[in-house]
């Protein structure tokens, strides 16, 4: 395997990018970046099957528009990690802030902690190869998966005697689902999301993500194999279809 | 119901001597106004739009169509609008949704502003012989540049230019997306502004690939719903435009009813075929200005700093402050929609009374820009009701680089601006998805009447110019010096910074 690695120590985000291309384009198989501290959009844009080592704390929007690379973090990520991607996948081994996974089309995005405000927000599919998946070990804030259109919310609650205790869950939801480890409560439900019955067939479609998961971050995938989630999806899949009247 | 019907809005009758009974109206009313029943055509004047589409293929002239047949009494306070709005929310419960711009019988700046002309003291350019330099470019300008001598005495660019659009004409066609209006529209209009060297604007449908042969000339969009966004659409289009609002509805977001989503529409937009497509408010990446330079940056990184970068917001209330944060982001043009703009569906109450007119907002911004000394840097893209080139001329003397156009250009492709767009009926082909409407627009004599209307305002342009003795548009630019102010109050003067007619 051809590895590439770069210090990116005191360096401005669009060199650091620049390098990174540039090994892509020399065939790079693997990529090492370490002292990475708070560059932003790293892996903007990149298309191509690289694996990227980030060693340190990326900057906001890393892997934004990204499709086809994987990137994994070994420390915490910023705001909105997983923006509008496309397609590839994100590891954060420790937390990330808001708007995590923003308006993501396909993919995987695996945080091993918690995330922040917004997580999961207007996240939408196409067809069956684009569907997104956010799979968040902790918690997170309010407003996950607000405005959701398509694609898949996980959140396990690891350590935590809840999964969820922000609130604003799904609010305007049209599309997809939210899954999330033991109960939830009703008043933390957003408007516009209903609670649906977890099933042995959910179970079953969700395994191989929560495999996946657990394979990444050394956890024993076993304890997450029972049907002990809550499923949250849309009233409606038209929000908004009754709400006018022509002119 | 205790509310009865309201008086129909149009009254429609075929003067039966004129009529050769071909059934064209027939065919062509999509609202279903027409119906034969045995050997006479019947007329169900309640469903007209006053689109006029029967009137405009029946092949003799026999329709008359009279807008408010009955009336209501009159009164100043509760007009006729007033009263049927009241009506319709009684009986629905819900907003009211319209289409096209504004609809309020408001004043129009650009009406009481006058151009000048020149007269003995100085003499007029005639374009027919003297060349009128109309390119403009859009984008980031550096506020000064450095040479660097080289060995062999030449003179060589030493600072980095920033990418800019070079427009043969100062008039773009506005973003309106496929969804919205059809594919036949988009391509009507991509191929009149490859023509004349002009762009226009994809809107947030993403681009449908039949108009990749003229990517080169089309802005794509990036809005709150990020439909269509992916990495090769960033870097198909010749610029990026972040649309934050929409003069017609500021403030709010969109959407896209599941009717309007067909196959094509799916595609382009990577949604599933009949889902709503909804676009949020906010873009809820971009809670603050810090976070709209991060977005800004972020599509300059992805298309690796090669596009330009627009930023489109409403003409609202705080709008010269705001274009000046804007101006100091990454962004390489500020483009401002005043309260005039159209669209194919907004509520009512936004349409007709959220955000300031275009005029003033060119101006205000311009000031700000000047008094912070960075209007040499951005380009200002004005749109939202620019109906002619004396508007376009009055915009570009009031500061703006270039305009976009939007109802303009739909009315150069057979829209009547009925206001119905939301509907997905519309008979000319326009803001419709129904194929067999969608085929009555022929792309290819569309885009020649787009091409016409832009070469014919370009001409009146030049024409304008040389009359007073300008013969580039860089001199017109701000130049508010001749413009005056007709039936203008003090204030407003102030506000557009122009002298009143007479002085």
């Amino acid at each position: 395997m051809k590895t590439v690695k770069i210090d990116a120590r005191g360096m401005h985000y669009t060199p650091l990018n620049q390098k990174i291309r540039n090994a892509v384009a020399d065939g790079a198989e693997e990529i090492i970046l370490d002292n990475v501290l708070g560059q932003r959009f790293i892996g903007d844009g990149l298309r191509g099957n690289v694996r990227i080592i980030v060693n340190g704390v990326p900057g906001g929007d890393l892997g934004m528009f990204m499709s086809g690379p994987t990137c994994i973090v070994h420390g915490n990520a910023e705001h909105a990690p997983g923006n509008t991607m496309d397609k590839g996948m994100l590891v954060i081994h420790g937390s990330a802030g808001d708007a995590v996974a923003h308006s993501m089309r396909g993919g995987k995005v695996f945080i091993k902690n918690n995330i922040g405000y917004r997580g999961g927000i207007h996240m939408k599919q196409y067809e069956v190869e684009a569907r997104p998946i956010l799979v968040v070990g902790g918690t997170a804030h309010s407003f996950l998966g607000e405005y959701m259109a398509g694609g898949l919310v996980l959140v396990l609650g690891i350590g935590k005697d809840k999964a969820m205790t922000d609130r604003g869950i799904g609010s305007g939801i049209h599309g997809g689902e939210i899954i999330i480890r033991g109960e939830v409560d009703d008043f933390l439900l957003g408007g516009g999301a209903k609670k649906f019955k977890f099933t042995e067939s959910d179970l079953e479609r969700i395994a191989p993500i929560i495999k996946s998961f657990c394979e990444q971050f050394g956890y024993d995938a076993a304890e997450f194999l029972d049907t002990n989630y809550t499923k949250i999806g849309p009233v409606s899949s038209r929000p908004f279809a009754s709400k006018y009247v022509w002119e | 119901m205790t509310l009865g019907s309201v008086p129909p809005k149009f009254k429609v009758s075929i003067d039966r001597d004129q009529c050769m009974d071909c059934g064209r109206c027939i065919e062509n009313c999509s609202y279903g106004v027409y119906r034969r029943e045995g050997d006479k055509i019947l007329i169900e004047s309640r469903k007209c739009t006053g689109c006029l589409r029967c009137v405009a293929m029946c092949p003799r002239d026999a329709i008359t169509l009279t807008e408010k047949p009955i009336d209501y009494r009159s009164h100043p306070l509760w007009t006729r609008e007033v009263r049927e709005d009241i009506i319709k929310q009684a009986r629905s419960g819900k907003i009211i949704l319209s289409g096209m711009g504004n609809a309020r019988d408001l004043p129009v700046v650009y009406d009481h502003l006058l151009l000048d002309a020149c007269q003995v003291t100085n003499p007029s350019i005639d374009p027919l012989r003297e060349p009128m330099e109309l390119r403009t470019y859009i984008g980031k300008k550096p506020s000064k540049l450095k040479f660097r001598k080289t060995e062999s005495g030449d003179v060589e660019l030493e600072t980095k230019l920033a990418p800019n659009l070079k427009l043969n004409t100062p008039i773009m066609i506005g973003h309106m997306s496929f969804g919205a209006i059809s594919l036949n529209s988009q391509l009507s209009m991509a191929k009149a502004v490859t023509e004349l060297g002009t762009y226009m604007g994809t809107g947030e449908g993403g681009l449908h690939e039949a108009l990749y042969p003229y990517q080169d000339h089309m802005i794509v969009q990036v809005a709150s719903g990020r439909f269509g966004v992916n990495i090769d659409y960033l870097e198909r289009g010749a610029a990026i435009e972040i649309k934050i609002g929409q003069g017609a509805k500021p403030g709010i977001g969109g959407h896209l009813p599941g009717e309007k989503v067909s196959e094509e529409v799916s595609k382009a937009r990577m949604i599933p075929i009949g889902s709503d497509a909804i676009s949020p408010a906010p873009h809820h990446d971009i809670y603050s200005i810090e976070d709209l330079v991060q977005l800004i940056r972020s599509l300059k990184e992805a298309t690796e700093w090669k596009k330009p970068v627009f930023v489109k917001i409403a003409a609202v209330h705080n709008v010269a402050p705001i274009a000046a944060g804007i101006a100091r982001s990454s962004a390489d043009a500020v483009v401002i929609d005043g309260f005039r703009g159209g669209t194919g569906a907004a509520p009512k109450v936004f349409r007709d009374n959220v955000g300031i007119p275009i005029e003033v907002a060119i101006s205000s911004v311009d000031q700000k820009l000047r008094e912070q000394g960075v209007r040499n840097e951005i380009s200002i893209i004005a749109s939202g009701g620019i109906r002619s080139s004396a508007d376009l001329a009055k915009s570009i003397a009031l500061g703006a680089d270039a305009v976009n156009i939007g109802t303009a250009a739909l009315v150069a492709l057979g829209c009547r601006v009925c206001g119905n767009c939301y509907r997905n009926l519309c008979p000319w082909g326009i803001a419709t998805q129904r194929p067999e409407l969608v085929s009555r627009l022929d792309p290819e004599r569309g885009a020649v009447q787009v091409s016409n209307l832009i070469k014919g305002w370009t001409d009146e342009l030049s024409e304008l110019m040389g009359a007073a003795g300008i013969n580039s548009i860089e001199s017109l630019r701000g130049n508010r010096d001749r413009l005056r102010g007709y039936m203008l109050d003090e204030k407003m003067l102030n506000i557009l910074d122009v002298l009143p007619a007479g002085v």
